[in-house]
């Protein structure tokens, strides 16, 4: 199929969803934010994508609905373009290349044909605001070179920018001074704040700005979490300012509501305020949003606000403060101890998320599926705290069971750890905490490993600690006199001269246990847990091992720090094969022989995939990412994949998904990425686009009450109107976008032709196929409408029209004509 | 430079008096503060807020309102029911008129400033017409339930609102009789509270009246309807006081909180004549109730319990930035307290009603510059002197010597002279002073402690001869004809030929002792 590509590293979902401030579109119905290099469009009230607009290639930086038109967006993109959406549709209409790095967008109603940007020219750190002119051009792409300049060295977050009273002047913070350039007197007001050498405005720095909608009024968010209300400020000297202060920390953003009676604000509290009047006394709060607060929007409805969250958490916040829906994404904010992990019922990526969190993240619909709270306890946001790590983690039995380990170290003798083990409940769909034990082990835990056997019939954990031992658990019955229940005990410690067991891990049928202790690898028997045998090759400390898989499972892999992977045969107990290569990362492909392992140097990482059996790899990628891998998985497919080409036949029946440092989840695609993440509900939507309000479920389905009775009446007489709804031509020139229809000279007389058609073509095919029964009729009827579809569809043919009018009378063609003659002027009019 | 031995006296427990009132007259550039002991100081604000004048206090009289009216004329009124004209030339009190309306807790002058009004405990408001010599009762507007707590003229003069206990009255000057009764809320924090008190209103010339309650409010409301129009929550305590500038383009209020709010009207949009009044700025110079507050054009002026009289400019205000233009917190008293007696290392520490007479400690250890020495002896409180009578002390003074006390109050003058035997000290009233020595504004003794000099309220200045146990009225220098000045500073050359005097007008006069000119 696509065999002569080649495997590109993509990234894959998880982009940051709080990079900017989301945009409602005019009717809130939709949120709109960017993600990497796409603009996501979700739906507010089921919280589902539904667009993702891909176009740009880089970050794009900023969006904002076309004030001309609420059915079109903008976005801009560091890649140097903006570009014009029709969001309903997903489709792109317009590219206007500026060709500068573009770091954020506004757009101003009374400036017309023109919108805003921040870009930087020269220097790196300075940053511009420049008002972009965009050409009136029909052709796709479009040059738009005309930068006017206005404010020079400002902030590069958008969030220091805002333009107030509809466009006559733009306010700008930066470090500790508020500037204001009015656009008609072209002049610039600036004022400063008492500077950071004085202990007491230490914090005085500003950090986001918004204006009132309709007053000249201009709120700055400050560093010590003070708000100031600035006022009169046309004059340098009068200018006055009101302070609000609640945040305790810095405030992170500010808006207004649309029609100006209240200030939202939020900060690292998690606490969205609302101020309204504008006054210190009367004020609401909307407390445990779950994480800081990092941009603030409106809907231009006023009936929704949102909040974007430092956890990757779109939350859409009701006019009276109640959340109703949380769009969140991967949750990337922390450093990941657990690994990436699959769950084996979801198939979904689980991984550290929130403080003490488990996600479930979905890699095909870039969601998160669920948060599975570990630890319990509440979070407490403090800087150089010491928290409760959640540090490892396993599933075991088919998803069944999981294991998880958390500790927390405040000094080298005080140690806190705990193990956890998790019931999968099939009525809740959700695990559920069934034993606890505190202080598993004397000291950090290194390895954790379920025995995934299909046979076995006792769930069976292993943990490998630090404190020389390896403890066995396996699950007994725990029932009282008071209900039936199971629960995890140890079963046996092993150890082996006093060495810190670093590794365990089970074969493939579960009969051999291989523990790692140090330098040396130990092989038990998981039935009567003896010792078996012990290979040692003195070239390190093992870092990864694995048993091979499948037709490879008499082989043991292992990897040491000495940049050195070792490959034992269990039947012979010798060294098979040894090869020098540092790996950080090694993986099992659960559906095939293959293990992936990805190596660090100084230049980059590497990807080796190669079967046990031979030391020869299958497939090299060289310098995969230039940062260090941390984690990397095997996701198996759904649908495999049919790649014919040895090299790539690796990736038929999984996907390697890897995390590097700075937290960027990749995988491996030989797809083109327009292709790759078209969704699956790419068709046209054709979405009821009126709104069900009360009116519409009386008269709505008044109407099509009176509809049906109409229709009984006039049965009898053996004419039916059809609705409006059904008719195709109708509803084809209703649901496709304006600028891709044809002209209204031709749409005028198809448009006639379907509301006479039934009848007409009734009264034509009455005549030679004598039908009297209705539902048949209807049920030709249905058919001409279909094939009529097909007519239309085909548009070149334009005798379509005179075939149907032949077979009118005389009269009735005279009428016809009128009709259409009056018809046209009417559409022509628009 | 010489050798000093610094003594760090920690033993005068003096103890202000609260500030009641302040009012700021526009014209002069000064302002009057009244005290809770009753005491009534003058400050000129553009002599460096020197307090120029000073009426002692009076046990029984608490004044509760202070105003300017028809120019230079200062009236205060109290709890006492009496209206007082002072003397600002002669700096005593004019005279006492009694409203006969039970304690006055209000008062306001005319935008013109012939007219004066008191609102009373019994809930009368009641107008007075301000003569060049003295002020006449006219007449009383309608009577009210309760208390009329504060009171604000219409800067056109036909109408003025007084505010009550739950209520503001609007009255029309010419009938008398209350126009509008404007019920104010009693929730506070959704809390109802048993009462309401409006602590202070304004009336503004486009009809607006704005009033501070104890709910934490401040209300503007629309004197033609009586209707209320903004409503500010600012404090959990009561708002106490509000002042309004000239030009009506702001004002200030002062909370119980010790926080002074800045009130501005400012336009909504720069290109509308729309304006709304908005919070601006809090200042927090106080640590208790901001009692009363004052705006002059360039300043916001606030007074309360703790003493303090602080003067914050306003920067937007200010042309020239200097020493003028700072923030001034008047905190220490301007008067001579203290007074000591050179040769036997005394010191005497006035009181509102005591002098206490202290002997400093000594040491005999010697050390480098900046050493804390060891005390052999401590510091001894030798006297303790009370006057008699409810009026305060208006200055004291001990002779170098340290054999003579001297002391005035309003009415009396008193001399004590002092005997030393090892560590008893006897004291000696020196009887029978003559009358025109009373109320003293300051005494003086010459180095040599054989004189005793006294200025007096009447402008003149006396001269004493001091010998043993008695005294001798030597001369008093009159002043010049047709004046009629007080005298509040003295000072006195060391050879004792010398005597300065100044006075209210500001001028300094030197007089040859020796030849008694």
């Amino acid at each position: 199929m696509v065999d002569e590509e080649t495997i590109r590293v993509v990234r894959c979902g998880g982009s940051e969803l709080n990079f900017r401030r989301a945009v409602f579109s005019a009717d809130s119905k939709y949120i709109f934010c960017v993600s990497g290099d796409f603009v996501k469009v979700y739906s507010t009230v089921t919280e589902e994508c539904v667009h993702i607009l891909h176009g740009h290639r880089n970050l794009v930086t900023g969006i904002q609905l076309n004030p001309n038109n609420h059915l079109q967006l903008y976005s801009c993109s560091l890649d140097g373009t903006i570009k014009l959406w029709d969001y309903i549709d997903g489709i792109l209409i317009k590219t206007f290349i500026v060709g500068c790095k573009l770091h954020a967008l506004f757009t101003v109603a009374q400036a017309e044909d023109s919108v805003f940007a921040i870009v930087n020219k020269e220097k790196p750190d300075i940053f511009q605001l420049v008002s972009v002119k965009l050409p009136k051009s029909s052709s796709q792409e479009v040059e738009a070179k005309e930068l006017s300049f206005v404010l020079d060295y400002i902030n590069q977050s958008p969030k220091c920018i805002a333009f107030g009273n509809e466009g006559v002047y733009v306010a700008a913070v930066r470090e500790f001074y508020l500037s204001v350039y009015f656009f008609k007197k072209k002049t610039t007001s600036r004022f400063t704040l008492s500077s950071s050498r004085n202990k007491k405005h230490a914090k005085n720095n500003f950090t986001c700005v918004a204006c009132h909608p309709t007053e000249d009024c201009i709120a700055s968010g400050h560093m010590d979490g003070k708000i100031r209300l600035w006022r009169n400020f046309y004059d340098d000297k009068k200018y006055t300012y009101t302070c609000l202060h609640w945040h305790h920390d810095m405030v992170m953003d500010l808006a207004f509501s649309v029609t100006g009676t209240s200030l939202l604000s939020g900060g690292c509290e998690s606490v969205l305020v609302e101020w309204r009047d504008a006054t210190e006394k009367n004020k609401e709060f909307l407390p445990r949003l779950g994480a800081t607060i990092e941009h603030i929007s409106v809907s231009p409805a006023g009936d929704l606000f949102c909040t974007s969250h430092s956890d990757n958490k779109i939350i859409i916040i009701h006019r009276n403060l109640e959340a109703s829906a949380v769009i969140q994404g991967l949750v990337k904010d922390r450093s990941i101890f657990t690994g990436l992990m699959i769950d084996p019922r979801t198939k979904a990526l689980v991984l550290n998320g929130k403080p003490g969190h488990l996600q479930f993240y979905s890699l095909q619909s870039d969601k998160q599926l669920y948060n599975l709270d570990i630890i319990q306890q509440e979070y407490i946001n403090d800087y150089g705290l010491i928290q409760i790590e959640l540090t490892k983690a396993a599933f075991g039995c088919f998803g069944n069971w999981l294991a998880t380990v958390e500790q927390r170290q405040e000094k080298e003798t005080e140690l806190e750890l705990q193990m956890k083990l998790w019931m999968y409940n099939k009525k809740t769909q959700g695990f559920i905490l069934n034993t606890k034990i505190n202080m598993p082990h004397e000291d950090c835990i290194t390895a954790l490993c379920f025995c995934n056997a299909e046979k076995s019939e006792q769930p069976t954990l292993v943990t490998a600690s630090k404190d020389g031992y390896f403890k066995v658990w396996i699950l007994t019955d725990d029932s009282d006199i008071y209900k039936k229940a199971v629960g995890w005990t140890c079963d046996f410690v092993g150890s082996y001269h006093k060495y810190q067991a670093t590794n365990c891990c089970f074969s493939e049928d579960g009969s051999l246990l291989a523990v790692s202790f140090e330098e040396i690898v130990t092989i038990w028997d998981s039935v009567t847990w003896e010792l078996k045998c012990t290979f040692c090759q003195r070239a390190g400390k093992i870092r990864h091992l694995c048993f091979g898989r499948l037709t490879c499972s008499k082989y043991l892999l292992g990897a040491t720090e000495n940049g050195i992977l070792c490959c034992w045969n269990l039947l012979s107990c010798a060294l098979e094969w040894n090869a020098k290569l540092n790996v950080r990362v090694m993986e099992p492909d659960p559906n095939s022989e293959n293990i992936a392992a990805i190596s660090q140097s100084s230049v980059g990482s590497d990807l080796f995939v190669f079967k046990p059996s031979e030391p020869r790899p299958l497939y090299i990628q060289k310098g995969i990412s230039r940062e260090e891998v941390q984690w990397g998985v095997f996701v198996p497919r759904d649908v495999p994949e049919s790649f014919t080409s040895e090299a790539y036949q690796w990736l038929n029946r999984s996907q390697f998904y890897f995390l590097t440092k700075s937290q960027s989840l990749l995988t491996f695609s030989t797809k083109s990425p327009e292709e790759k993440l078209t969704p699956t509900s790419k068709q046209l939507l054709a979405e009821e686009s009126l709104p069900t309000t009360p009116f519409y479920f009386i008269l709505g389905k008044h109407r099509q009450h009176q509809d049906e009775k109409l229709n009984e009446t006039l049965e009898n007489e053996l004419v039916q109107l059809p609705l409006t709804e059904n008719i195709p031509a109708v509803s084809e020139l209703l649901h496709t976008p304006a600028h891709v229809l044809p002209s209204a000279a031709f749409l005028c007389s198809m448009f006639v032709n379907s509301l006479l058609l039934s009848k007409e073509t009734k009264s034509a095919k009455e005549i030679p196929e004598d039908v009297d029964m209705e539902e048949e009729k209807e049920s030709e009827d249905s058919d001409e409408e279909n094939d009529f579809i097909e007519k239309v569809q085909d548009t070149n043919n334009t005798g379509l029209g005179e075939d149907i009018i032949h077979q009118l009378s005389k009269s009735e063609e005279k009428e016809l004509r009128k009709f259409r003659k009056i018809d046209y002027s009417w559409i022509a009019a628009l | 430079m010489g050798e000093f031995k610094v003594h760090r006296v920690r033993f005068f427990n003096y103890v202000p008096s609260g500030i009641r009132c302040v009012a700021y007259n526009n014209q002069s550039n000064r302002l009057a503060v009244s005290r809770t002991d009753g005491t009534v100081e003058v400050y000129n604000l553009s002599a460096n807020y020197f307090q120029e004048k000073f009426f002692p206090g009076h046990e029984s009289r608490a004044t509760e309102a202070l105003c300017w009216a028809e120019g230079q004329r200062l009236f205060s009124a109290g709890l006492n029911g009496e209206i007082m004209e002072y003397d600002l030339q002669a700096l005593n009190i004019k005279y006492a008129v009694d409203a006969f309306g039970g304690p006055i807790w209000s008062m306001a002058a005319s935008p013109s400033g012939s007219q004066l009004l008191v609102g009373c405990e019994d809930g009368s408001v009641k107008l007075f017409q301000i003569t060049p010599d003295k002020i006449q009762f006219e007449r009383n507007f309608d009577r009210q339930k309760s208390r009329i707590l504060s009171l604000s003229w219409h800067p056109s003069g036909t109408h003025i609102a007084a505010g009550s206990i739950d209520y503001i009255s609007v009255f029309d000057v010419k009938s008398g009789s209350a126009v509008h009764k404007m019920i104010v809320d009693r929730q506070y924090m959704g809390v109802s509270k048993r009462k309401c008190i409006v602590w202070g209103v304004a009336f503004l010339s486009d009809g607006t009246v704005i009033s501070v309650d104890s709910a934490g409010k401040v209300q503007f409301w629309d004197s033609a309807t009586g209707t209320l129009v903004k409503s500010h929550l600012i404090a959990n305590a009561d708002v106490q006081s509000i002042a309004v500038a000239e030009q009506e383009d702001s004002f200030v209020v002062g909370t119980a909180e010790g926080t002074v709010f800045h009130f501005q009207l400012v336009p909504v949009t720069s290109n509308s004549s729309e304006k709304q009044w908005v919070r601006t700025k809090p200042f927090q110079h106080h640590t208790h109730d901001v009692r009363t507050v004052a705006h002059s054009p360039t300043a916001l002026i606030s007074g309360g319990t703790d003493t303090h009289l602080v003067i914050r400019p306003l920067m937007e205000k200010v042309e020239v930035k200097n020493y003028d233009a700072a923030l001034r917190k008047i905190t220490f008293p301007h008067r001579r307290l203290i007074s000591c007696s050179k040769k036997r290392q005394l010191l005497l520490f006035q009181f509102a009603h005591h002098l206490e007479l202290w002997r400093l400690g000594s040491t005999v250890a010697t050390g480098k510059n900046g050493d804390t020495l060891p005390l052999s002896k401590n510091a001894d409180h030798l006297l303790h002197l009370k006057t008699k009578g409810p009026e305060n002390i208006i200055c004291s003074c001990i002779s170098p010597c340290g054999s003579w006390i001297a002391y005035s109050t309003v009415s009396r003058f008193f001399l004590y002279r002092l005997n030393y035997e090892h560590d008893n000290i006897s004291l000696k009233r020196v009887s029978k002073m003559p009358p025109f020595l009373r109320s003293a504004l300051q005494i003086l003794f010459s180095e040599d402690s054989t004189k005793l000099f006294v200025a007096s309220n009447q402008g003149a200045l006396h001269i004493v001869q001091l010998s043993g146990g008695s005294f001798k009225h030597l001369h008093a220098f009159q002043p010049q004809s047709g004046t009629v000045e007080a005298m509040c500073l003295l000072a006195v050359s060391s050879d004792g030929n010398w005597l300065a005097a100044s006075g209210t007008s500001a001028g300094v006069h030197v007089y040859n002792v020796k030849q008694l000119k």
